[in-house]
């Protein structure tokens, strides 16, 4: 299974933060948990200008942003 | 269609139009009533509500500020077009309203918030300069904590009565400024006969301009304070671009209005006290970065069902009752009887300025995830 971050329930930005320390730590691909739509947009773009490739999944009103090496 | 929306304001040119449209429309507003160079102030106008309701009696500034019940019902309008109102609260309550009173003090020692900072900047007020200089150092502070693993824990969802609180609290405060009721000899409800207070644009295009900005910036997630920390912690300027759009475009306005006049003297509802400028920007600059937004994103979050979020509004609320009260907040330059009477701020309302430095660095420092 994918390492998995849970970010849920963090406020602004947080998520971004535990993110980019998993991104810059952890192998991929990764699951990054979120519950906001500004979070999801957040870590999505931090991801994206990272130069990861970002698939969203929507789970139960959460948001699984799975973050993989680009293709 | 929504989708599509929801990508438009995401992106870059969204961001951009919105600060531009709350630009303007602050400027708007200032050409309609609002007082000069505070088309839109979170800070300043929910002291007004507070001084409306009698939580102050600084007799200049009370009025129940129609752009703050708009930036809250625009924002809640938005939320559920876009299936986002998210019920949710429980994340260290009485920290984000100690945040939210000591972020006021230290925005009313230099009379205005992160938003009225670029209106005052639009205006030619270079007291703004400073400003935005001790807002700089105070959202780094914060970066500095956030860092270093500093969290206000999670949140947990609520039922949706938990996340309608500021939204109907803000409905409730419409009603009471359209039927004005008088309780008691003379008020409340308190309304400004001279001063600050009493300079408003009409009731609809405060509310109108009001919803659309909590609306446009629901969507975008504009902040005036994540502007400047997203820079520090990611070198990201997407929020950036939107607050530069408002300046430049609250300034072109200006400009065309003939309303630019620069210096530091003399400026409207400002003083030249650097070092409290300074510091005072200081505190509201970390105590925002600490509670995750600035005041306007504040009133947006609740807007969303964000409960946390609110109590930080109430907070402020608060901290605006003591400022006055206690005479804490800033006071203009001013011509009395013919006489220039430079402003500044008082040994009160310095020392709150030091405490809520003190107090914010000591929350930043202790409040970790364990």
């Amino acid at each position: 299974m994918a390492k998995r971050v849970d970010a849920r329930g963090l406020s602004c930005p947080q998520p971004v933060i535990l993110a980019k320390q998993a991104l810059g730590a952890e192998e991929l691909p990764m699951e990054i948990l979120v519950d906001t739509a500004t979070s999801r947009e957040n870590v999505r773009r931090l991801a994206e200008r990272l130069g990861f490739a970002v698939r969203v999944e929507e789970r139960g009103g959460d948001f699984a942003l799975v973050v993989a090496k680009r293709e | 269609m929504l989708e599509k929306i929801t990508r438009f304001f995401a992106s870059s040119p969204g961001i951009i139009a919105a600060g531009a449209v709350i630009g303007l429309g602050g400027i708007a507003l200032q050409e309609f009533g609002n007082p000069p160079n505070m088309g839109i102030c979170a800070a300043c106008f929910q002291r007004d509500i507070a001084g409306a309701l009698g939580l102050h009696r600084a007799a200049a500034v009370q009025y129940l500020r129609p752009e703050i019940i708009g930036f809250v019902l625009g924002a809640l309008a938005a939320a559920f077009l876009f299936g986002e109102f998210r019920p949710r609260g429980g994340s260290a309550p009485i920290v984000r309203f100690v945040l939210g009173a000591f972020a006021m003090l230290g925005a009313l020692a230099f009379l205005g918030c992160s938003w009225r900072v670029l209106f005052r900047l639009a205006g030619g007020d270079l007291n703004a300069l400073t400003g935005l200089a001790g807002l700089t150092l105070g959202i780094g502070g914060g970066v500095f904590f956030l860092a270093r693993g500093y969290s206000l824990g999670r949140a947990r969802r609520m039922p949706a009565a938990g996340g309608l609180v500021i939204p109907l609290a803000m409905a409730g405060l419409l009603v009471l400024l359209v039927l004005r009721p008088r309780v008691g000899e003379g008020g409340p409800v308190f309304f400004s006969a001279a001063g600050p207070g009493s300079m408003h644009a009409p009731l609809l295009l405060s509310l109108g301009i009001g919803l659309l900005v909590g609306f446009l910036a629901q969507r975008t997630r504009f902040c005036t304070m994540g502007a400047v920390r997203d820079v520090f912690l990611m070198r990201d300027t997407h929020l950036l671009r939107g607050v530069l759009a408002l300046l430049a475009a609250a300034f072109a306005a200006n400009l065309l209005f003939g309303k630019v006049l620069f210096g530091f003297a003399d400026q409207p509802i400002a003083h030249a006290d650097h070092l409290w400028n300074f510091l005072g920007m200081t505190l509201a600059g970390l105590a925002f970065a600490l509670g995750g937004g600035c005041p306007g994103r504040q009133l947006f979050l609740s807007g969303e069902g964000d409960g946390d979020a609110g109590v930080f509004v109430l907070g402020m609320v608060t901290g605006a009752a003591f400022a006055h009260n206690f005479a804490l907040a800033g006071v203009g330059d001013a011509v009395v009887d013919g006489v220039r009477a430079a402003g500044g701020l008082g040994a009160p309302g310095r020392i709150a300025v030091v405490v809520g430095l003190v107090v914010c660095v000591l929350i930043g420092a202790g409040m970790r995830e364990k």
